[in-house]
């Protein structure tokens, strides 16, 4: 324990003395704020204008607006701080770790904590915290103006209601958690390019697209809730994902969302510190 | 003030899958002392510093600094300071910032940051990101880490790489104070001309192996002698030597005999009745250096 509260203090000095951090931040309170402000506008838009040809949802859902029921609007709209911004958090967290190897910063790092491992904790610890306020400052982009859409075509922003309150909590837990996969993702793969490229990929085309695909399957949907993605939206408990893909998707309960989350994160992290973290530092 | 402890080598070994980068390498370097490590780049120095600091691990054998090997040492960077390369740097950091990370990761007091900025003369630009910086300051800046937790133990490769001649001197006083004061100093170099002039011991690697240590005086035991001899019938003289075995090789200010004292080839003169106008043993300028270069072998001019 000795080494690992100063290793935390030393990254966290880390993530706030390069410009990253809030680069990547400003960059996703713009992004989800917009695209939740501008989904909000455009459903409210559409539902004033009376031209919705979307088919109703089964009997008995009630209203819907483009085949998404009322009452989970503002859940969706919300909830695109992960769904679409869950990208930013695994960034941070994967730069942290890639930044020593390319800067060679490694070499002072196990210097100073010759216990590799303490260090990697640090940064979990470290990314675990800012993967968090990435979460809460998504969430002001996604309720400040999506809730500003919703109120002004009249549908209720449900902010008052405690069950949105714990999705905002459980939105947050699962920024931190791909805070955690991003710092996991780093240590497999050193190379910033390398793992910036992955994450890119991963996130915006190959998941997107093994989850639509998991639609068509009952036994592919069994395995795509397991996908990160999915995971990650079972944990918040709202994705225009899950929305999109229809009622016959199926998805996990939110504490097994985040428990399969917690455990890519700690099975990427395992398997980099034993194939590149005790490495020779050369 | 802080005390220097000793660094020890015993039999340290590191392969790279086939090649050996060092072999059964062992040594001790002792406090009060600057102690030149020198060889031909290659020769496995960096890989040997980098076992004593624990970021390679050895093949075999075991480097300690104080009895301990780096992990035993708690708090590492108050007994020893290391500065590896010039490179080690995130460039959008500033320098006060990249110091302030180490100095909390082992838990030094914070005010030691300014202090050992000011100590290398970094003080106007530590607010600068590194990117900005010449390899001299980087170089300054290393050596700043690795005097932040105020060790006993100094280990610096190649520190006065990319240095002006100021910095040059600079360092040179630097380090013989740090030493005056009892600490441990062990300074890489690939140049002896470097750090002739700074060390009092020096530690020969090539190829991986051990070739010398001891004081750097000792090094002038291997120089090749020359002797300078001439005569105005200089011919006779040649013949006379060529005859007694040696080698004669004519130059501007006379012929120039290797392997010889000046009493034997006067001797040989005396004997063939040679009058001699001149003959001394040179002092060559580059004596130590070609000492050197005989010690780490042909590959050493590199």
């Amino acid at each position: 324990m000795s080494a690992f509260v100063p290793a935390v203090r030393a990254e966290f000095t880390k993530t706030l003395s390069t410009r990253m951090w809030w680069i990547l931040a400003i960059i996703l309170v713009a992004y989800v704020g917009l695209l939740a402000g501008g989904i909000a506008f455009g459903l409210g838009a559409l539902d004033a204008s009376g031209q919705d040809d979307a088919p109703p949802g089964p009997v008995g859902m009630g209203e819907t607006v483009a085949g998404i029921p009322v009452d989970l609007l503002a859940p969706v709209v919300y909830s695109l701080a992960t769904a679409v911004g869950y990208v930013f958090p695994a960034l941070l967290g994967a730069m942290l770790v890639t930044n020593e190897f390319r800067h060679k910063t490694l070499t002072p790092t196990f210097l100073a904590t010759p216990r590799r491992g303490a260090v990697l904790s640090a940064k979990w610890v470290v990314m675990f915290a800012f993967g968090a306020l990435f979460g809460i400052a998504a969430l002001i982009g996604t309720v400040g103006l999506g809730a500003a859409g919703l109120t002004a075509f009249g549908f209720d922003p449900i902010l008052g209601e405690s069950d949105t309150w714990a999705l905002f909590g459980r939105a947050v837990l699962a920024m931190a958690l791909w805070a955690l996969v991003g710092v996991g993702l780093g240590v497999i793969v050193p190379s910033q390019v390398g793992s910036i490229v992955i994450i890119l990929a991963f996130t915006q085309f190959v998941e997107p697209i093994l989850r639509l695909a998991g639609g068509f399957a009952d036994w592919a949907a069994q395995v795509a809730q397991f996908l990160p993605g999915a995971a990650s939206d079972a944990l918040v408990g709202a994705s225009i994902y899950t929305v999109m893909s229809g009622a016959g998707s199926e998805s996990l309960d939110w504490w097994q969302g985040g428990l399969v989350l917690l455990a890519y994160a700690a099975l990427f992290t395992v398997i980099g510190y034993l194939a590149n973290w005790r490495r020779d530092v050369t | 003030m802080p005390e220097g402890v000793p660094i020890e080598f015993d039999g340290v070994t590191k392969r790279f899958g086939s090649v050996a980068a060092v072999s059964d390498f062992s040594a001790t370097i002792l406090p009060g002392r600057v102690t030149g490590f020198l060889g031909p780049n290659g020769a496995g120095k960096t890989t040997s510093l980098r076992m004593l600091l624990g970021l390679v691990a050895p093949t075999s054998g075991r480097a300690t600094i104080g009895g301990r090997s780096y992990a035993e040492i708690e708090r590492p960077f108050a007994t020893v300071g290391a500065a590896l390369e010039a490179a080690s740097f995130h460039p959008g950091r500033s320098a006060r910032d990249h110091l302030r990370v180490y100095a909390q990761a082992s838990s030094i007091d914070a005010r030691r940051v300014d202090t050992v900025l000011d100590a290398v003369g970094l003080t106007p630009y530590a607010k600068r990101r590194v990117s900005g910086y010449s390899l001299g300051m980087r170089q300054r800046l290393g050596l700043a880490t690795a005097l932040l937790g105020d060790p006993g133990v100094l280990v610096l490769d190649e520190p006065i790489n990319g240095l002006d001649p100021e910095g040059i001197k600079w360092i040179r006083t630097f380090l013989r104070s740090l030493a005056d004061e009892g600490r441990t100093i062990l300074v890489s170099s690939h140049l002896l001309s470097e750090v002739q002039q700074t060390v009092d011991e020096v530690l020969i690697i090539a190829k991986g192996r051990l070739v010398h240590t001891g004081p750097l005086a000792s090094l002038e035991s291997h120089a090749v002698h020359q002797v300078v001899v001439d005569s105005p019938t200089r011919p006779a003289l040649a013949d006379a030597l060529t005859a007694a075995g040696m080698e004669p090789v004519p130059a501007d200010d006379g012929l120039i005999v290797t392997g010889a004292e000046p009493d034997q080839v006067g001797a040989v003169a005396f004997a063939a009745r040679v009058q001699l106008s001149v003959l001394y043993r040179r002092k060559a300028a580059s004596e130590l250096e070609d000492s050197f270069l005989a010690l780490v072998g042909e590959e050493g001019s590199l």
